[in-house]
């Protein structure tokens, strides 16, 4: 083929398929979910696609929450973001600073005129993702909170009725139990600062943070050096040390850990359930994490987690409107039904909870509803509503690797949560000082 | 006899040298001096509001603890690849020249590994001292050997280190080989008929004749441990756990990237390019003189 019949080709194919092209709106989405829940989320964007002819919203996985995240900047300062991106709590401070380069889901929905009622979606959920004045900043897209499973079966194994421990002290107990009938790995976890350090202090109604966890204002500090959170990070480095804790890393490679049969105990993301669903081949039971009972007013209420959907700025406004016609199909009472039933998240508006309780799917499914009546076990107090602290994907990391160092037997807890505290007040510090 | 080419034009030397200096300044000298440029400034992760800051992403950087941690980490890092790998591979590329029969085969296997990337080499051995479904750490758990370096900063340093080492091996095994193949073996020849062993024979005639190389690979080495073996750590351990295997390149990668600090990884990337001229500089200036060609 010589080069003018070549050229002559791709012209003809380039004509073809022009009009294809034209006539669909692509909106690019970017997320991290990955396995199950990953075919789960395609299959809501499948959906909309078939629902309708317009708009083609186009999922891509880019890596885990802190990659799609920081692949999302960087295509934003390079002038490539994406219509869609999904984003985990922790980067919502972050968000909400960089004014320009996001929309506020609640005008993309009043711009596109797309029916939109904040007071529809659960109320611990919503505050998270709205500013002081009440308007919804991001969409709650897959909230969870923290659950504590276990593995009936190895229970049942170290002679221990198959039921989860309620407080510290019983879950120490089993631990021992467990580990002296010869269990490798007795507990794991995921998500160790979330779980043992926000999720432990608001169950346990104590601030991590001053001026409301820093809802109220950037010049908040971190408070999680106090005796309490201190003691607690002590007994899971004296159970790494006797080999009762197991650590598998910072983010949810303890769930594979536990669906694996590996360990007995776990604490993870209600979204977890997908894959344990898909994988476990023992009988396992979810549960509300353990508290200290000599804790006044504990349990109190666990926070969300999990991530919402944030629109970038700088699209043209046909791309808004399918934007906010796929924001409105996920709020669909079934689509949430959908995706709660599926995965395992928190249903996120009133009317899919209610709708998924009318199916009697609690009933046949034993503890799916305990993420929502955990999150909701309490009205929240200021230190449980939720938290939100500048550039806390870094401070995050820090609080991390002092755990780290605890776990490894390198620092004593009070030492380790000290310098957790003095090294995070100075990212808050010029985190504030950048977006003043 | 001087061979000389004298340009008779003005502008011709200029326009030949141009492709040249238009690649060095737009994929060196620019983004050289963007990190300059941002390593005074203060701004935020989507880069919508900055502020010049003179030194102060310099000052900071020296008041955290954790940067002059990343100092020592790479120190071990670097002389633990560079010196395994030069000597591995030079007791390997000996054994090799000894070889006559099916030297081929053993070179070419022994050459493989280059061919790897660095992040599938992290990978490969992530995969085997993988802390619960590794193949080494099961033979480890039967010595009574706890291998978790998800946890223990040690074992993740060590793992890095013989991934790094096993992917560098074949390079200067090559430059080795080559090395020990251009000594004359007359040489060789007239210090067996004086009566020196194969060990003093190596010592005194292979090694000094072979210094060149030797440098030519410490600077290399050097280099690669300095730079290219962000693949590797990045694949497994992500610089953990608690930056124990943070380089300072990673580092740079980290807080820039990850964690959108751009004055402060600027910053770094600045002093590590101090860094690196001054080593270079150092080891051509007085390293040098010492090696015999």
């Amino acid at each position: 083929m010589n080069f003018k019949t070549l050229a002559a080709a791709l012209f003809t194919l380039g004509v073809l398929a022009a009009p294809a092209a034209q006539a669909v709106t692509e909106i690019q989405w970017w997320h991290s979910m990955g396995g199950a829940l990953g075919e789960a989320l395609n299959g809501l964007a499948n959906k909309f696609n078939e629902s309708q002819q317009d708009y083609k919203v186009v999922p891509v996985y880019k890596g885990q929450y802190p990659e799609s995240m920081t692949a999302a900047i960087a295509a934003f300062r390079a002038g490539n973001a994406p219509h869609i991106l999904q984003v985990f709590e922790v980067g919502t401070a972050t968000m909400m600073a960089a004014k320009g380069a996001i929309v506020p889901v609640a005008k993309v929905m009043t711009d596109a005129k797309e029916p939109f009622d904040p007071k529809a979606y659960l109320p611990t959920v919503t505050g998270y993702y709205s500013d002081l004045k009440g308007n919804m900043l991001s969409f709650p897209f897959n909230s969870s909170t923290v659950m504590f499973y276990i593995n009936k079966d190895a229970f049942r194994k170290a002679g221990l009725e198959p039921v989860a421990p309620k407080t510290w002290k019983e879950f120490l107990a089993d631990a021992e139990k467990l580990k002296a009938a010869g269990q490798q790995c007795v507990y794991t976890t995921s998500w160790p600062s979330w779980m043992h350090v926000e999720n432990f202090s608001a169950w346990h109604n104590i601030p991590i943070g001053t001026k409301q966890n820093g809802m109220g204002g950037l010049d908040t500090e971190f408070t999680i050096n106090s005796p309490l959170q201190v003691r607690h990070i002590a007994m899971l480095g004296d159970m790494a040390k006797k080999g009762l804790f197991t650590y598998a890393g910072r983010t949810n490679q303890g769930d594979a850990k536990f669906y694996s049969g590996e360990c007995a105990m776990f604490s993870g993301s209600a979204g977890a359930q997908a894959g344990i669903k898909k994988a476990a081949k023992f009988e396992w039971s979810i549960n509300f994490i353990p508290y200290y009972d000599d804790v006044k007013g504990a349990p109190q209420n666990s926070i969300i987690g999990g991530a919402s959907l944030w629109v970038m700025g700088g699209k043209k406004p046909i791309e808004y409107k399918g934007v906010a016609k796929f924001l409105a199909f996920l709020s669909e009472p079934k689509i949430q039904m959908e995706w709660h039933t599926t995965t395992g998240y928190v249903p996120i508006t009133q009317a899919s909870y209610e709708l998924t309780r009318a199916t009697g799917f609690y009933e046949k499914n034993p503890g799916a509803d305990m993420p929502v009546k955990q999150l909701t076990n309490k009205p929240p107090t200021a230190n449980s509503k939720g938290l939100r602290f500048g550039n806390y994907v870094q401070g995050r990391e820090v609080i991390e690797e002092e755990l780290e160092a605890v776990f490894a037997g390198k620092k004593d807890a009070q030492t380790a949560l000290n310098d957790a505290v003095k090294r995070g007040n100075e990212i808050l510090r010029k985190f504030q000082a950048a977006n003043k | 006899m001087e061979k000389r080419v004298v340009f008779r034009s003005a502008w011709l030397p200029y326009a030949l040298l141009a492709p040249q200096l238009a690649i060095t300044v737009v994929f060196f000298f620019w983004p050289a001096g963007q990190a300059v440029w941002y390593s005074f400034q203060l701004q935020d992760a989507f880069g919508l509001h900055s502020e010049f800051v003179w030194f102060e992403n310099f000052t900071a950087l020296f008041a955290d603890p954790h940067y002059l941690e990343s100092f020592k980490t790479t120190a071990v890092f670097s002389v633990a690849v560079a010196g395994l790998g030069i000597s591995i591979s030079l007791l390997l590329a000996t054994m090799a020249d000894r070889v006559v029969r099916g030297a081929l085969v053993y070179k070419t296997i022994l050459i493989w590994p280059y061919a790897v990337a660095a992040a599938v080499a992290g990978v490969l051995w992530a995969f085997l001292f993988a802390p619960s479904i590794g193949i080494v750490t099961y033979v480890l758990k039967g010595f009574g050997v706890d291998w978790n370096w998800i946890i223990k900063g040690d074992q993740a340093m060590l793992l890095i280190i013989i991934a790094s080492v096993w992917k560098q091996i074949s390079y200067n095994f090559l430059f080795f080989l080559a090395g020990l193949q251009s000594i004359p073996k007359s040489l060789i020849e007239a210090a067996a008929i004086d009566g020196a062993g194969p060990a003093r024979r190596f010592w005194t005639i292979v090694l000094p004749l072979l210094s060149p190389t030797a440098f030519f690979l410490l600077v290399v080495n050097i280099v690669y441990a300095f730079f290219d073996t962000f693949g590797v750590i990045d694949a497994t351990t992500m610089g953990g756990p608690a930056q124990a295997t943070q380089i300072l390149v990673y580092k740079v990668y980290h807080d820039g990237i990850k964690s959108a600090d751009i004055g402060g990884s600027s910053a770094q990337s600045v002093i590590l390019m101090i860094i690196v001229i001054a080593l270079t500089a150092a080891q051509f200036k007085y390293i040098e003189r010492k090696v015999q060609y």
